[in-house]
């Protein structure tokens, strides 16, 4: 099961070793994490994408809320919350047909060409997780070079429930 | 306008506004200027022999006392040393800071002499750690330190300072509140979990209360005992609970676990209520996890919310200080006394004691209940880690809270003496007595030094089995007998005793035992009592690693 935890965080130096060095120590897996200064300069957000069952979830949760470092911990899994994720794909060219259809496929899934070289081309795709990798899934036939992906960002929207932080869980 | 002053400086106020009482440690380069600071400064300091033997005398002191320990090393290899002190202190969840002196700011990174990252190092050790590069910052990062180390579930805090920090100036002004906003530890549980554990304490049959270090560390002993009493629930404790509750109440099974006694992990496999408080349900207390307390109902309190649920699912888990939460809970528990289930437990009781070999031999249990008779269980006693460590669990009768000082967690050799010293001078008017290993004594027996020197007067008693017996013993029952590197060959630790100045007694034969002890504490010295006890004596029951809690091997089998 994968979930999607947004963690603000004291945005000082050594804060994401604190937090790496918990994930490895306590064995829990990463699949994306990604860092940025929010609204508040001294305060950092990581967007951090967990894969693991019910029980290690909680665990990660609660022992990243034990760092003094953390302000809080939001489970988005449990609210509405949208996310994003920024991704630039190289793909080799062989002929021009191949760069006809490789732009085709980009217009129509709202990607960009980022780069346009003799032998490749970079595209950016910007959307949920679902969408790039449906982009990458299209432009595989063309034999993929590189993918560089920023790992999700998400944040919490609107919603007429009532959202909770791990903290007010506990109770 | 008050006048300026270096870091150094400013640490040195800051720990006298803490109230700090006594400090541990060594001096080194970039720690020069601290040291300057603390010469002439009404902190007591006591200089150790090895940085390690600060770490672990911070943490005696803090486990004697309730208040933090501290000690102090200088950069790198003075830092690295304290690593296994704050380490057995993180495992056990004792308070303590460590400062140590760092290169330059600027240096920092660049491989400098005696450079080491502690903060790396200790992160995965410590409750947080500081680096401080500012010296504004010190003084408020002196208070969060100790705050940080002392509330919630508490544990082991590092400052990391370097050279040029301690000798930067500023105006010195000791914060009186600090706000962390990452920090909130819960301080009460939760009134409708409280209710909810009432009611299901109400209707359980067979209750058994599982006591750990959180009933001490939250000075909880009293609701502890009135709780047990109020319920009639027979009650066990950890290496670490021991002394939470009296060992001579009728209702107190012993310790539990892979060298529990029978009764106490008999009682656990049958219970229909466990009530785990300030415990953290460790595999060497649960033995084979998804067999323990099959029949029952768990309620955890817990301060630590990760505490909960981590090794062994619980069903009402109670957030919150364990005084605090016991003392809502007792307005409102109530079950009715029945004597099916305390009869059940006398019975294993005389089916199950606790039992030894009562020969003419000199017997390791024997010198620990002649300890406990000398002294009549009011004294302070701190163990290594081995066997001899587990015999004292079993055969000292603790009736005090903080009256064992003992490294559970990470059991580490070399603490007890350390730890004892410690202990002695947070209270100086306790006996303290070190119960030892003749492996383990002589992991920091260079301690002697200080504790001559400073006239701290402990009184230490070697278990000397000329093994390291703990690790013999599984390679008697695991490895046929293949006593790889566990004999040890001894040097005279009477002569040792007497040429760092503390008096030494041989004791050869079980006569000897009782006046030794007495000598020894009636003797105005450090005192080293070397008991040549039988060889090849085990500790019994055992669990094995991975088994059933009531799967024991036997006593005397
Ligand atoms: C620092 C450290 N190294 C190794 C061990 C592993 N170990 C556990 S008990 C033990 C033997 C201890 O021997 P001794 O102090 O003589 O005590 P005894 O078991 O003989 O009573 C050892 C080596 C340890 N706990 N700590
Ligand atoms: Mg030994």
């Amino acid at each position: 099961m994968k979930q999607t935890i947004s963690v603000l965080v004291e945005n000082h130096p050594g804060v994401l070793a604190r937090i790496s060095g918990l994930f490895s120590a306590r064995g829990f897996n990463i699949d994306s994490l990604a860092v940025g200064e929010t609204e508040d300069p001294t305060v950092s957000r990581m967007t951090i994408v967990v894969d693991g069952d019910e029980r290690t979830l909680e665990q990660v949760k609660k022992q990243l809320n034990k760092l003094i470092d953390v302000i809080t911990v939001q489970d988005l899994t449990k609210t509405k919350f949208i996310d994003r994720e920024l991704i630039l794909i190289k793909v080799g060219v062989q002929n021009s047909k191949d760069r006809a259809q490789i732009i085709e496929i980009a217009e129509t899934m709202k990607a960009n060409v980022a780069d346009l070289g003799l032998h490749t081309i970079t595209i950016e795709a910007v959307g949920e997780t679902s969408h790039v990798e449906n982009l990458i899934e299209l432009l595989r036939q063309f034999g993929i070079k590189e993918i560089v992906r920023t790992g999700k960002i998400a944040m919490e929207v609107e919603s007429k429930e009532k959202t909770k932080t791990t903290e007010e869980e506990e109770e | 306008m008050t006048t300026k002053m270096n870091g150094a400086k400013i640490l040195v106020e800051s720990l006298k506004k803490e109230g700090v009482g006594a400090v541990f440690g060594y001096p080194g380069g970039q720690a020069l200027p601290l040291f300057d600071a603390l010469y002439g400064s009404d902190l007591k300091f006591y200089l150790v022999r090895h940085e390690q033997a600060a770490a672990h005398a911070a943490d005696g002191y803090a486990r004697a006392t309730g208040k933090p320990g501290v000690c102090i090393a200088t950069s790198g290899p003075g830092a690295t040393n304290l690593v296994t002190g704050i380490a057995t202190a993180y495992m056990d969840s004792i308070p303590i800071v460590a400062i140590t002196g760092q290169v330059k700011t600027f240096m920092i990174g660049n491989d400098a002499f005696q450079e080491a990252d502690i903060i790396g190092i200790t992160r995965p050790i410590t409750k947080h750690n500081y680096l401080v590069k500012d010296v504004n910052d010190l003084a408020r990062t002196v208070k969060e330190a100790f705050h940080i180390a002392s509330t919630g579930r508490p544990g082991p805090v590092l400052i990391d300072l370097p050279s040029d920090v301690q000798l930067a100036e500023t105006e010195f002004h000791y914060p009186h509140e600090i706000q962390i906003r990452g920090y909130k530890p819960t301080y009460c549980g939760h009134p409708g979990q409280i209710r909810r554990a009432a009611k299901m304490i109400a209707e359980s049959k067979r209750p058994v209360i599982y006591a750990g270090g959180g009933v001490i560390l939250s000075g909880a002993a009293k609701e502890l005992r009135e709780f047990a009493e109020k319920i009639n629930s027979p009650l066990t404790m950890t290496l670490l609970g021991l002394g939470a509750f009296p060992a001579d109440h009728e209702l107190s099974l012993g310790m539990l676990g892979m060298h529990g006694t029978g009764y106490a992990n008999h009682a656990v496999q049958n219970c229909d209520m466990l009530i785990a408080i300030g415990a953290r349900f460790d595999d060497r207390v649960t033995g084979k996890i998804d067999e323990f307390a099959p029949h029952a109902k768990i309620i955890h309190i817990d301060i630590d919310p990760s505490a909960i649920s981590k090794s062994v699912a619980v069903d009402l888990p109670i957030v919150g200080d364990v005084k605090c939460v016991l003392s809502e809970l007792l307005k409102i528990v109530h079950r009715p006394h029945d004597k099916e289930w305390t009869d059940k437990i006398v019975e294993w009781k005389e089916k199950h004691p606790l039992n030894y070999k009562r020969d003419d031999k000199l017997r390791p249990q024997y010198v620990i209940e002649q300890i406990c008779e000398a002294t009549k269980g009011d004294a302070i006693i701190a163990t290594d880690v081995g066997q001899h460590q587990m015999w004292t669990a079993q055969w000292y009768k603790f009736m005090r809270p903080r009256e064992l000082l003992s490294s559970g967690g990470l059991g580490t050799m070399g603490y007890g003496f350390p730890a004892g010293m410690g202990a002695k001078v947070g209270r100086p008017d306790s006996q303290v007595f070190v119960i030892s290993g003749d492996g383990s004594f002589q992991m920091n027996i260079q301690e002697l030094s200080t504790a001559v020197v400073n006239n701290i007067q402990v009184k230490i008693a070697i278990l000397n089995n000329s093994y390291l017996g703990m690790v013999r013993q599984w390679q008697e029952f695991f490895y046929g007998k293949r006593y790889s590197h566990t004999k040890l060959e001894n040097p005279d630790f009477v002569k040792i005793a007497e040429a760092y100045g503390a008096a030494g007694i041989r004791i050869e034969k079980k006569e000897e035992v009782r006046p030794a002890i007495e000598k020894a504490m009636h003797t105005k010295n450090v005192v080293v009592m070397d008991f040549k006890v039988e060889g090849e004596e085990n500790v019994y029951p055992m669990v094995p690693a991975g088994k059933r809690l009531d799967d024991m091997i036997g006593s005397m089998a």
